[in-house]
């Protein structure tokens, strides 16, 4: 059995001009400690998947299995990584990671201590969110969401905000994070080369209504190079088929 | 797809590279001596200016005592004790009044704040009653509850009753709400949900509300005591009127202005250990 299993999903928004299809029937499973990346153009329903998945938009048809249970709602299982980093500003960074959770305890501050480490914030224990960088400060919110052990971690575009320096130096802390922990990855991205360098397998989404178009595993071994053959011939397929996807998209209009 | 480097980045959201990766603090240039002496100035100024006239016989002194006969005024009630006991009482009737109305508007601000079914209920009501002037209820209180310490305790509530209420309802309304959506995927129970999320976000608000109705406690004293009493500040300060003994008005003008300042600065101080978290224009 996977871990995740997205069957049969379908989204409608109303709008003024009628009902629009965001999702449709969209089928998915992740196995356990896989790094999926879900890529596609703006408007491909892939934030509202991701959402879904989280149990953050309940309204839809189909249903999300998490461990063979039914997602209904929010919970510390689906750890969610937001596009800005959603820090409390009143908390240290400490604190910040652990949240509702007793910082006195000694099991939880040992943790938040050895999560600091992972996300390399050793020594901003007691900064500030408004003292933090934005790379810095969503490295607290990917600790925040680790202290909770999560079954799988779900990212919504979480580097799009950052310049290109701190986004592979991101990347690099993200997989680095992903082999000691071995953390099931569901990361939602519009960068290609960012979906290839860290995936697993790259889930290639269609706009209007969305749809899963195609889903390509990478298997080249980890450290990647971008600069590589095989990565750039993995891709010129990811291109290819973005192409089909505009060509489709042409079509629709 | 023409983009060749495969990033879409978007424009204009980052903001410094990633190198920053020091504490950034940003604290007000350490010069408080500077800083007081620049506070001082013009005040100093003023009354060096009214002292030279005075002494010149350039205002009366009826209308106009000079700074050092206010001081010689000041002196004196001191050392016979008067100005302690006004003082005194003064003080507590505007600590209890704030105590009772600020108390009352923080807790009804975060009620209301808190469930909109009570924003309902009570809200325009509330609303209703804050645009009554405090002048315009006075002759009701003296009528209710005599010319006794209830009336112009309540009076005083009253008027901090109302920036706490109005404040604290804001501040409550104003948490942003995607924090909300943090604490949901965290699994924030009720009590950690006000404790961690809403009554920090809340707490600027809160203390401006708790300044102003500072403020308006003093002011209130003022019209409570001018309205008939016979202790406290503002008796002192009608009472020498009646005898012309201008320096003695203006001591009680002083010691106003001296304890309202203090009182506000002190919550100043509260507000800047609290949030210090806050990033904000310093100027």
């Amino acid at each position: 059995m996977s871990l995740l299993q997205v069957n049969k999903v379908e989204k409608s928004f109303e709008t003024a001009n009628g009902k629009v299809k965001a999702l449709k029937q969209i089928q998915l499973d992740v196995e356990k400690g896989e790094f999926i990346t879900v890529i596609g153009p703006s408007g491909c329903g892939k934030s509202t998947l991701l959402k879904i998945v989280a149990g953050l938009d309940t309204a839809h048809e189909g249903s999300v299995l998490l461990d063979n249970r039914k997602v209904t709602g929010p919970s510390i299982e689906k750890g969610f990584i937001f596009q800005e980093p959603r820090l409390f500003p009143w908390l240290t960074v400490e604190k910040n990671i652990a949240a509702n959770l007793p910082v006195k305890n000694k099991e939880t501050k040992e943790s938040v201590k050895q999560l600091i480490e992972l996300v390399r914030l050793k020594g901003f224990e007691n900064a500030f969110p408004k003292e933090l960088s934005g790379g810095m400060a969503q490295r607290v919110a990917i600790a925040r969401a680790l202290l909770r052990n999560p079954k799988v971690l779900l990212l919504d575009e979480p580097f799009g905000a950052l310049d290109a320096f701190t986004r592979s130096h991101m990347q690099e802390v993200l997989l680095d994070i992903w082999q000691k922990n071995r953390t099931t990855m569901l990361f939602v991205t519009h960068d290609i080369d960012e979906a290839i360098y860290l995936a697993t397998r790259v889930v290639i989404m269609n706009p209007r209504p969305g749809t899963i178009r195609e889903v390509i595993p990478v298997d080249l071994p980890y450290p990647r190079k971008k600069t590589d053959a095989s990565f750039q011939e993995i891709r010129q397929r990811v291109l290819s088929e973005f192409e089909k996807v505009e060509e489709h998209q042409a079509a629709a209009i | 797809m023409s983009n060749q480097t495969g990033v879409l980045t978007r424009s204009g959201v980052e903001r410094t590279p990633s190198v920053k990766e020091t504490p950034v603090k940003r604290n007000r240039k350490k010069l408080p001596l500077i800083n007081w002496m620049r506070g001082l100035a013009l005040p100093v100024l003023v009354v060096l200016i009214w002292e030279a006239a005075g002494a010149y016989g350039l205002i009366s002194a009826t209308l106009l005592p000079r700074p050092s006969e206010i001081l010689v005024a000041f002196k004196d009630l001191i050392v016979s004790g008067e100005l302690y006991a006004h003082f005194k009482i003064s003080l507590f009737r505007a600590i209890l009044g704030f105590l009772l109305g600020g108390g009352l508007g923080l807790l009804a601000g975060l009620a209301v704040g808190f469930s909109s079914k009570t924003e309902q209920t009570f809200d325009p009501t509330l609303q209703m009653m804050r645009t009554i002037p405090s002048l315009a209820v006075i002759p009701l209180f003296i009528l209710w509850f005599g010319f006794g310490e209830l009336s112009k305790i309540l009076l005083i509530s009253k008027a901090a009753f109302f920036p706490l209420y109005v404040n604290a309802f804001l501040g409550i309304r104003g948490v942003d709400s995607k924090l909300f959506d943090v604490a949901k995927v965290l699994e924030f129970s009720k009590w950690k949900q006000i404790t961690t999320l809403i009554l920090p976000a809340a707490l600027p608000n809160i203390l401006l509300g708790l300044r102003l109705s500072l403020g308006a406690a003093w002011l209130a004293l003022v019209a409570a005591e001018l309205m008939g009493s016979s202790e406290g500040i503002g008796y002192l300060i009608m009472d020498a009127r009646q005898f012309s003994q201008t320096s003695i008005v203006f001591v009680g003008i002083i010691i106003f202005a001296v304890f309202g300042k203090a009182s506000d600065s002190l919550v100043r101080f509260f507000e800047k250990r609290l949030l210090k978290w806050r990033d904000s224009f310093i100027g």
